[in-house]
């Protein structure tokens, strides 16, 4: 199946939820509805054509330019009968980081959105046990987002810079996001 | 000793808490498993992970796309070539790069030789907690001859930075040459040894054959691949599935195991060995000639003559290690077949000096998630070798 057919057959029964589609590199890459995730990954899962019934990978983004839609949501599904691969995204607000967990479908998604939770904030509804999972529990803050530096990111008596963590942009860049 | 054998539920009698280990050589207070016990049948059991969580994702950040590299080596740090590799063809699919065919031969050597290297230590680990020390420490010394390979090709062991972006820093020296002829005629015949002291042992299969089965549809379904996956009978093999570096070109076969027990996870990787030996001797007897590096200016480092005596390279020696150099905007997701299973790079440029985001999917942090559901159930000592069957690396469950 080419990704035009894929994603035309998707679109039969999505076709509001879709709101963009592209094909970096090759990958289908669409961008849904949050609310519609939930749907959306339970039909490609379940579907005769498709048959993505293993999830790759899963991960969080912060976009802090991209105004109501900062943080996003990127999943990648394997139909591996007929090796098809489809990229799905979704974006949320950063005040309202809420999404349907996917674990009722792919058990995999447990510790990856644990995961995700720890890095972003991103919080998984449905999930049987949303803790943090690589950090320590009474971290305080969710270190990937863009605004904490690489070093000890709520300090304010230490700066990359002492470190030579950061080149000459990074000052500059970390400044940008710092609220 | 099956799983569904038991109803948990009606078990009676008084619970005990145990910390499982050290069981395996990875987890002297790396990763922690307490078990709830009913004297040697487990009842339930809880994972905590994270104590050497070193927040590759973020550094990777705030660094440029070489000085990548060594974070990857600390992933899978028992086949580091396979990670430092599959992060090069990641950046090259991103640059539009493409490598001469000398390049991706001598990467499938290296890879091989890797994935040799980390089945062997799975595998004489699993030998080992059944009592049988003897293979691990022979087999150690044909690792330690995959390590002297590597020294002659980038001048470390263990993480290893081999390889550039686009291509290799030098070719195969004469002494890798020498070696590796060496290991090709020695190795097979060392191997075998192991393989009659295990394979058929009847005490050796007695403390693995039906120990923690786990079928195909669970594993999917938790996400396992590589060797894992395939024990439960799933022919997944990204180098089949979606070749890269030139993978098309061999012949060899994927073993297949069929109740995902850790006899078969221990017999698919044993077959691995062997069918990377067979890719190795393809690939070293059919090297092709050429250059050992792809013209990449912007990403490979200029000879060191050239950058005291010519200008232009002078300038693309300080924009490479300055970090420099013009990146395409774009995600690119890349794959390879790493010790443990799909090893993923997923690569998201906006056009800076640093990756915007770079996530890794690493295949133990996955997998070891279903550990609990494979042990519930199950006698202490399957628990045991169901660990050391996972081969969970702790660098990369916690990144």
């Amino acid at each position: 199946m080419t990704n035009q057919e894929i994603l035309d057959h998707i679109r039969t029964k999505f076709a509001d939820q879709i709101l963009e589609f592209d094909e970096p590199y090759g990958m289908l890459t669409i961008i849904i509805n949050s609310d519609a995730l939930l749907p959306v990954v339970e039909f490609i899962k379940t579907d005769e054509l498709l048959q993505c019934n293993f999830m790759t990978d899963l991960c969080g983004m912060h976009h802090p330019d991209q105004q109501g839609r900062e943080l996003g949501m990127v999943y990648m599904f394997h139909g591996m009968r007929k090796n098809i691969r489809i990229r799905i995204k979704c974006f949320m607000p950063i005040g309202d980081p809420h999404i349907d967990s996917i674990t009722s479908l792919f058990k995999a998604a447990n510790w990856m959105e644990r995961e995700t939770f720890d890095f972003y904030g991103i919080k998984f509804k449905g999930h049987p046990d949303l803790r943090r999972i690589l950090n320590m529990d009474d971290m305080d803050y969710h270190p990937m987002l863009k605004q904490y530096k690489l070093e000890d990111g709520t300090r304010t008596d230490k700066d990359d810079r002492f470190f030579g963590r950061d080149g000459h942009d990074g000052v500059e860049f970390d400044q940008r996001y710092i609220k | 000793m099956s799983i569904d054998s038991i109803d948990i539920d009606t078990l009676e009698g008084e619970f005990s808490t145990l910390n499982l280990g050290p069981t395996h050589p990875a987890t002297h207070g790396i990763f922690q498993n307490i078990l709830t016990m009913n004297g040697e049948r487990i009842y339930n059991s809880e994972q905590t992970v994270g104590y050497i969580h070193r927040a590759f994702e973020k550094i990777a950040e705030h660094r440029p796309f070489n000085q990548i590299t060594p974070l990857t080596d600390r992933l899978n740090y028992c086949s580091s070539p396979i990670n430092n590799l599959g992060w090069h063809m990641t950046v090259e699919k991103l640059i539009g790069c493409t490598v001469p065919k000398r390049v991706d031969y001598m990467r499938v050597i290296i890879m091989e030789l890797a994935r040799i290297a980390d089945h062997l230590v799975c595998n004489t680990v699993i030998a080992v907690d059944t009592g049988a020390l003897t293979g691990f420490t022979y087999m150690f010394q044909e690792r330690e001859k995959i390590y002297e390979l590597y020294e002659e090709v980038c001048g470390a062991r263990l993480t290893t930075n081999i390889g550039r972006i686009g291509g290799f820093e030098r070719d195969f020296s004469l002494a890798f040459h020498q070696k590796l002829k060496k290991f090709l005629a020695e190795f097979p015949k060392k191997f075998q040894e192991f393989c009659d002291l295990t394979e058929r042992n009847r005490v050796f299969m007695d403390r693995v054959i039906n120990a923690c089965p786990f079928d195909a549809e669970r594993s999917l379904n938790y996400g396992f691949t590589g060797p894992n996956l395939r024990a439960a009978g799933v022919d997944y093999d990204v180098r089949v599935m979606n070749p890269y570096s030139s993978y098309q070109d061999f012949d060899f076969i994927i073993p297949v195991g069929i109740s995902g027990d850790t006899y078969d996870r221990y017999m698919v990787r044993q077959q691995e060995i062997w069918e990377s030996v067979k890719i190795i001797n393809q690939a070293y007897n059919n090297l092709p000639e050429g250059n050992y590096h792809a013209d990449v200016p912007d990403f490979y480092l200029p000879p060191k003559d050239d950058v005291y005596n010519n200008m232009e390279a002078l300038i693309y020696h300080f924009k490479i290690v300055m970090g420099e150099m013009d990146v395409p905007v774009g995600e690119v997701y890349h794959s390879v077949e790493g010790g443990n299973g799909e090893l993923g790079y997923y690569l998201v440029s906006d056009g800076g000096r640093k990756p915007f985001r770079l996530h890794f999917r690493r295949p133990c942090f996955i997998y070891y998630q279903a550990y609990p559901e494979m042990i519930k159930g199950c006698l202490l000592s399957d628990a045991v070798v169901t660990l050391s069957s996972l081969n969970v690396i702790a660098g990369e469950l916690d990144a």
